[in-house]
């Protein structure tokens, strides 16, 4: 189930990212240690981490905004340790915008054209505009940013200022600030945190659309999941500085290294039920026992990871399944999330069921809920995830055979 | 109402019961008000006795010929301002005075806004260089006025010897008209400085992180890009502040040429309102002294008045 389509395809891209056992820290704080992580020419990366993980820091040693105590980054086939933000053909969009308030929006989206394109002299005030070449070179720039403004939707916008434009308009702008000059890298600094609920999911979509229609590689860091699962072709977990796991959404959420990766990602949470390993394939938890395929000694403690949905309605008791008290249904529409309290467990397991298959559930009810052996997760006590051989349905009844 | 057939007795009831309410709100108002007076009279009385009422006796003193102490004295109408319009004396005073604005506005804000950048810009000893800066600006200006003198002093002075020195020719920098005013200027720019800068490196702490990292990422990366890209548009609104404080300090300058000048030579290092202190309290002219006072007055005002309508629309952006 590992995915190999972004790994390995980096040799004579134009905008792959090799970071290569990037180390910061600041003084004594470790921010960084040891990030290693490849990322493919036109690839959607998502760093997602809860704040102080060290995944904006990450994003701005590759923008040049940072230097790294450690380690080297290369964009395309060239290392840029030591090159300035300018030379490394990477544009960014911040968590306030930071669209320059003095300037119109049409000024704001030409500054990145006019450093580039003009040289210090033409750029002078006054008397710049009257050396060979500024007036041609203006009217270009004039018109790339009126096209880029016109694709982005912003076009009427272009004689305001920043402080007249909505939220949405301005991250509009920061965008279109980034993208007029066509860079190879595209780096995005949680641009979606400063918006309402509604207005974030939409422009979730007009992001992902953009990055489609430009093809060019994204490096976006977010600590919404949601962000993360939506758009991304692989997101890179975060936590203390180190990189958990790096995987498209769906193998995250499904197939987890990790026990902090399977907690980060996933809402609800994800349930974590502690139980010793007897016979090398049981699990007992709470009263209830569960057949697992683990390689591990006799006695050893473990943790089964249990997503919400993986729980199913079952008659009675028995292996596989876990019985308590509902404590709280919470409709959805076309979910219920049931709390359940099991005795001997100190936390409520959480059960996503389908409305239309679990009708009438009340509190104070007792309810069985079973779990199919290929959704069980292990993970050891480190927080490594625990790999089984075999979990075909054949064991799992030579299992039950033995139990009963 | 609702209630589908009240009878008489409540519906009295109901009366008495909102011509009560209304009593309440009425006595919750008068209330309001008294407290309200009783908190802004104490500043309202002071205003009106230390501010309004001398500004409006010195608009009725500028109309009469009273001279100081005089125990009669005649209204007069606008000759005082005649007399001031014509006056070479009060034309010198204005045109220094303007010219010493003219000089030490801009190099106070420049000269503020370097320092303040470059104290920014290093890394050590940035507290020992905003001190002996801003040292000049908390010390009493007479005091500093006599220190000057002694550095000036045409013979024994630091300033004429290290010129000698160095083989240069030097200057009765006090007693010579062209050099008078320039000097009362630069002590001037070298009294409000350490202010100008301390507001301006306030100004520049207040600049976020997030505009220079995007300066940086979209190519503005060279000093005097970031100085233009950043810097100076978000320092806009200190620099306005500055410059009306400053401008209302110069107009004001008076302790200098008392200590340093007394006005000369000639009319040289006159200014309005050492000419205002002379005329009132020294020729005991009272009449003619409250008639350059407001004259004074008008000019200041208008500055403000036009700075503030000016500036306003260019330095915020909101």
């Amino acid at each position: 189930m590992k995915s190999q389509i972004y790994q390995g395809s980096m040799t004579g891209s134009k905008s792959g990212i090799r970071f290569e056992r990037i180390g910061k820290s600041f003084g004594a704080t470790s921010v960084l240690r040891q990030v290693s992580l490849n990322i493919a020419d036109g690839e959607f990366l998502t760093l997602l981490g809860p704040s102080g993980c060290g995944k904006s820091t990450l994003l701005r040693i590759l923008a040049g905004l940072e230097v790294q105590t450690g380690g080297s980054v290369a964009i395309g086939d060239r290392l840029v340790d030591g090159v300035r933000p300018k030379k490394r053909d990477v544009a960014m969009v911040f968590q306030s915008y930071a669209l320059y308030p003095h300037m119109t929006v049409q000024e704001n989206m030409s500054v990145p054209l006019r450093m580039r394109r003009l040289s210090p002299w033409q750029r002078l005030p006054l008397l710049g505009r009257f050396l060979p070449g500024t007036k041609a070179t203006a009217a270009e720039i004039e018109l790339d940013v009126m096209r880029t403004a016109k694709a982005l939707g912003i076009g009427h916008l272009l004689a305001r200022k920043p402080g007249q434009l909505s939220g949405g308009q301005r991250q509009r702008v920061a965008v279109g600030r980034a993208m007029v000059r066509k860079p190879a890298v595209f780096l995005m600094d949680e641009p979606l945190s400063n918006l309402d609920a509604k207005l974030r999911v939409q422009m979730r979509a007009e992001i992902k659309e953009l990055h489609q229609r430009l093809g060019v590689t994204f490096v976006y860091v977010t600590h919404d999941q949601s962000e993360a699962m939506t758009m991304s072709d692989r997101v890179a977990v975060m936590l203390d500085g180190e990189l958990l796991q790096v995987a498209p959404p769906q193998e995250i959420y499904a197939d987890p290294d990790d026990r902090r990766a399977a907690e980060f990602i996933g809402s609800p949470k994800i349930n974590m039920l502690d139980g010793k390993l007897r016979d090398g394939a049981l699990v007992d938890v709470a009263g209830t026992t569960f057949a697992v395929a683990a390689d591990a000694a006799h006695g050893t403690g473990l943790t089964l990871g249990i997503r919400p949905e993986a729980f199913h309605l079952v008659d009675a008791g028995g292996l596989n399944v876990l019985t308590g008290a509902v404590r709280l249904v919470e409709h959805m529409g076309s979910d219920l999330f049931v709390h359940l309290n099991v005795p001997g467990m100190d936390q409520p397991v959480v059960a996503r069921l389908l409305a239309e298959r679990a009708p009438h559930i009340a509190p104070g009810q007792t309810l069985h809920l079973g779990v199919k052996p290929d959704r069980l997760l292990m993970f050891a006590a480190d927080g490594r995830r625990l790999r089984g051989g075999d979990q075909s349905d054949a064991k799992v009844l030579r299992m039950k055979e033995r139990v009963q | 109402m609702t209630v589908a057939s009240p009878t008489a007795p409540q519906e009295a009831g109901i009366r008495t019961d909102t011509a009560a309410a209304r009593r309440a709100l009425r006595n919750q108002r008068i209330a309001e008000v008294l407290s309200a007076w009783s908190l802004a009279g104490p500043a309202l009385v002071l205003l009106v006795v230390l501010f309004f009422l001398p500004v409006l006796s010195v608009f009725a003193i500028a109309l009469t010929d009273w001279q100081f102490g005089a125990s009669t004295l005649s209204f007069v109408g606008l000759a005082n301002f005649r007399e001031v319009v014509a006056d070479q004396g009060f034309r010198a005073s204005l045109a220094n005075t303007l010219l010493y604005v003219v000089i030490v506005v801009p190099g106070t804000i420049v000269l503020g806004l370097a320092i303040a950048l470059l104290i920014e810009s290093g890394k050590s000893c940035r507290a020992f260089y905003r001190a002996i800066h801003f040292l000049p600006f908390m010390a009493t200006l007479t005091a500093m006025a006599i220190a000057w003198e002694a550095l000036l002093h045409p013979t024994i002075g630091l300033v004429n010897q290290t010129l000698a020195g160095l083989g240069l020719p030097s200057a009765n920098w006090l007693r010579d008209e062209n050099t008078v005013l320039p000097i009362l200027a630069m002590i001037g720019i070298w009294q409000n400085l350490g202010y100008a800068m301390v507001l301006f490196l306030a100004g520049l702490k207040a600049i976020p992180q997030d505009f220079y990292d995007a300066a940086d990422i979209d190519g503005a990366d060279l000093w005097f890009d970031r100085l233009r890209t950043v810097t100076l548009p978000m320092l806009g609104p200190v620099a306005m502040f500055v410059f009306i404080v400053v401008a209302l300090k110069a107009f004001e300058t008076f302790d200098t040429v008392q200590v340093l000048t007394q006005g000369g030579p000639g009319h040289a290092s006159e200014m309005l309102l050492y000419t205002l202190y002379r005329e009132s309290f020294e020729y005991l002219r009272t009449g003619y002294g409250a008639s350059v006072a407001v004259v004074f007055l008008f000019i200041v005002v208008a500055l403000t008045l036009v700075q503030a309508r000016v500036m306003d629309k260019r330095v915020h952006y909101q």
